[in-house]
């Protein structure tokens, strides 16, 4: 390359120069649709989130952290947080496992076949969520679907799927399962190539076993990409909306509500939007803490 | 030796596609369920007698015909159609040039443009929409589908640049140094370097910007609530469902049919949307 340049430069230098100059403006005009997307529609409603939730109901007066002292001090709030928390941490676990043993079937299969059902398994995560939300509703409907004549045809008890607060969370979660598996087993899969062929090799020349295999080769060369699948997973299972929206509604009696369910609740159906802000802003430290995490270790990758 | 070898693997495959089956199960019986309900006669879908898992009395297309003439549920498709695509055009623009611009051209602060971008994903859709509620009211959008072209952008830009600096990145100096060398201005190297090499990057782009848009629920069902107006989620949604009377065959129809779009689409581009995903964080 450079022997071109040069030889080139002789020529036509100055040309090449001042276009060099021209570079910087030209990567200024280029980025700025970016930089004012991002700071007009992201960065400056997130701030404004924060002033709106310093206000009062008829956002006319300045109440200072009253919006979130009174929500401390719900006992609903504290529901929320729970129900937003064991919701995240349930299904991202079987998210997690689910996909890894879902990756590790696909890759034992030939190519054709992989090929094809791995493009089936990735269905409930293409289809749009809202709309095989309302599928599930369907299906966990008490007297008339599918579920409960199972369980009747079992001998079981029918159950009250969404009406019922523990088989609520359940349904809700079992949703988010199926949506969210294929996720994990395409990233997995994806991984589960890039382990070369010959680290097996050498662990089946030391006699390791299938299992032994897994635990010392797969899963060491896997554990950085499980890391930031997992905390991507968990930022947008924590804020997952539709779901829950769908299914119950939060209900029966706030038992399923998710910080973004709620926050919608009482910030657009209660018109109360700077509390319904401050909802919504007590998400803010645990997707900080994944985005951070997922950045470290894609920043560490880089080195 | 080697058959005992060969054994082995027939049966590793044999035993891989027996476990195959519960996933499938659990993926395909929501989809099963939702369209022989849609086939089904009202009557059927309330009857307790016999198997529900296959249709007893002859299929049905009432709920379909319901679907597409009694509800506004073509002009729902129509507009989501209308949204995903300018939003797709937008989102493709804006993110090519600053894709380009952060990968090739160096400037000030260029380096900590990735993280920057990756940092919108703290701000998601559950805690945006509320101070958006305040933006598309005083703009006067309230009620309107315009509202959502400049929403969907803040869920589809960061990622598409995201994707297109990797496949950027990835392109030797060699090429835009001999074409700068050329006389080629930055608009052409990028329209005739850049933008063909990185094809496969483009698709994976254009295709995740087109289904987020179109599956999209929170930003349409906070903001829009004239049925002329509605997308094809929060239209379904708010109109086939009304009172305690829920019309399940027109509710399952509607879904599936307004899902079909996507599913296709992923179906013909679905090789090149995986490796533009997985990219990124596989090194």
């Amino acid at each position: 390359m450079v022997t071109i340049a040069s030889t080139v430069n002789g020529r036509s230098s100055p040309g090449i120069l001042s276009r060099l100059k021209s570079r910087r403006y030209a990567a200024y005009w280029m980025v700025l649709p970016l930089v004012i997307l991002i700071a007009g529609l992201v960065v400056y409603p997130f701030v404004y989130s924060v002033y709106l939730s310093f206000e009062n109901k008829a956002e006319t007066k300045f109440v200072g952290l009253k919006n979130y002292k009174r929500l401390l001090n719900y006992k609903t709030f504290w529901l929320v947080t729970g129900n937003s928390f064991r919701f995240t941490l349930t299904a991202v676990f079987f998210k997690a496992t689910l996909g890894l043993i879902l990756a590790l079937i696909l890759n034992n299969l030939p190519f054709g076949g992989q090929r094809i059902w791995r493009g089936v398994s990735l269905i409930p995560w293409v289809m749009p969520l809202a709309l095989s939300s309302m599928g599930w509703w369907w299906i966990f409907e008490p007297t008339h679907s599918a579920i409960n004549w199972i369980i009747v045809q079992f001998g079981g008890t029918p159950k009250p799927w969404l009406s019922d607060p523990f088989w609520a969370r359940v349904s809700c979660i079992v949703t988010n399962i199926w949506f969210g598996t294929p996720f994990f087993m395409i990233m997995y899969l994806a991984g589960l190539k890039s382990i070369p062929e010959s680290l097996y090799e050498a662990a089946q020349i030391d006699g390791a076993r299938a299992l032994q295999r897994f635990r010392y080769v797969t899963f060491p060369m896997l554990s950085k990409l499980i890391g930031i699948t997992v905390m991507f997973s968990t930022i947008v299972t924590f804020a997952n909306f539709d779901i829950v929206r769908i299914l119950t509604r939060g209900g029966p009696r706030y038992t399923t509500h998710l910080f973004g369910t709620y926050a919608f609740n009482i910030g657009i159906e209660s018109g109360h939007l700077p509390r319904g802000s401050a909802v919504a802003l007590f998400m803010f430290p645990v997707l900080g803490l994944a985005a951070f995490f997922i950045l470290r270790n894609i920043a560490r990758g880089e080195e | 030796m080697s058959l005992t070898l060969v054994q082995q693997k027939k049966r590793k495959i044999t035993y891989s596609y027996l476990g195959l089956v519960p996933f499938l199960v659990f993926f395909l019986f929501p989809l099963y369920w939702m369209l022989i309900t849609a086939f089904k006669p009202d009557s059927e879908i309330t009857s307790l007698k016999g198997i529900p898992f296959i249709i007893h009395s002859v299929p049905t297309l009432d709920h379909f015909k319901f679907i597409l003439f009694k509800t506004r549920f073509i002009q729902w498709f129509w507009n989501s159609f209308q949204i995903a695509i300018v939003v797709t055009i937008i989102t493709m623009i804006v993110s090519i040039l600053g894709a380009y611009a952060i990968s090739r051209l160096r400037f000030l602060g260029s380096r900590y443009f990735g993280v920057g971008i990756f940092c919108t994903y703290l701000v998601p859709p559950a805690l945006l929409f509320i101070p958006f509620y305040k933006v598309v009211g005083i703009l006067g959008l309230i009620n309107t589908k315009w509202c959502l072209l400049f929403l969907y952008p803040t869920l589809t830009v960061p990622f598409c640049t995201w994707i297109l600096i990797g496949y950027f990145t990835a392109i030797p100096r060699a090429l835009d140094e001999a074409a700068f060398v050329d006389g080629a201005t930055y608009i052409q190297m990028l329209t005739r370097v850049f933008l063909p090499v990185a094809a496969p990057g483009l698709i994976a782009s254009t295709l995740f910007a087109f289904t987020v848009s179109w599956a999209q629920f929170l930003y349409p069902l906070a903001y829009i609530y004239r049925d002329e107006e509605k997308v094809l989620t929060n239209g379904i949604y708010t109109t086939l469902i009304r009172g305690d009377v829920y019309h399940w065959g027109e509710l399952m129809g509607g879904a599936l049919l307004a899902s079909v779009p996507v599913v296709v689409l992923f179906a013909f581009l679905m090789d090149y949307y995986i490796a533009g995903l997985t990219r990124g964080t596989i090194k």
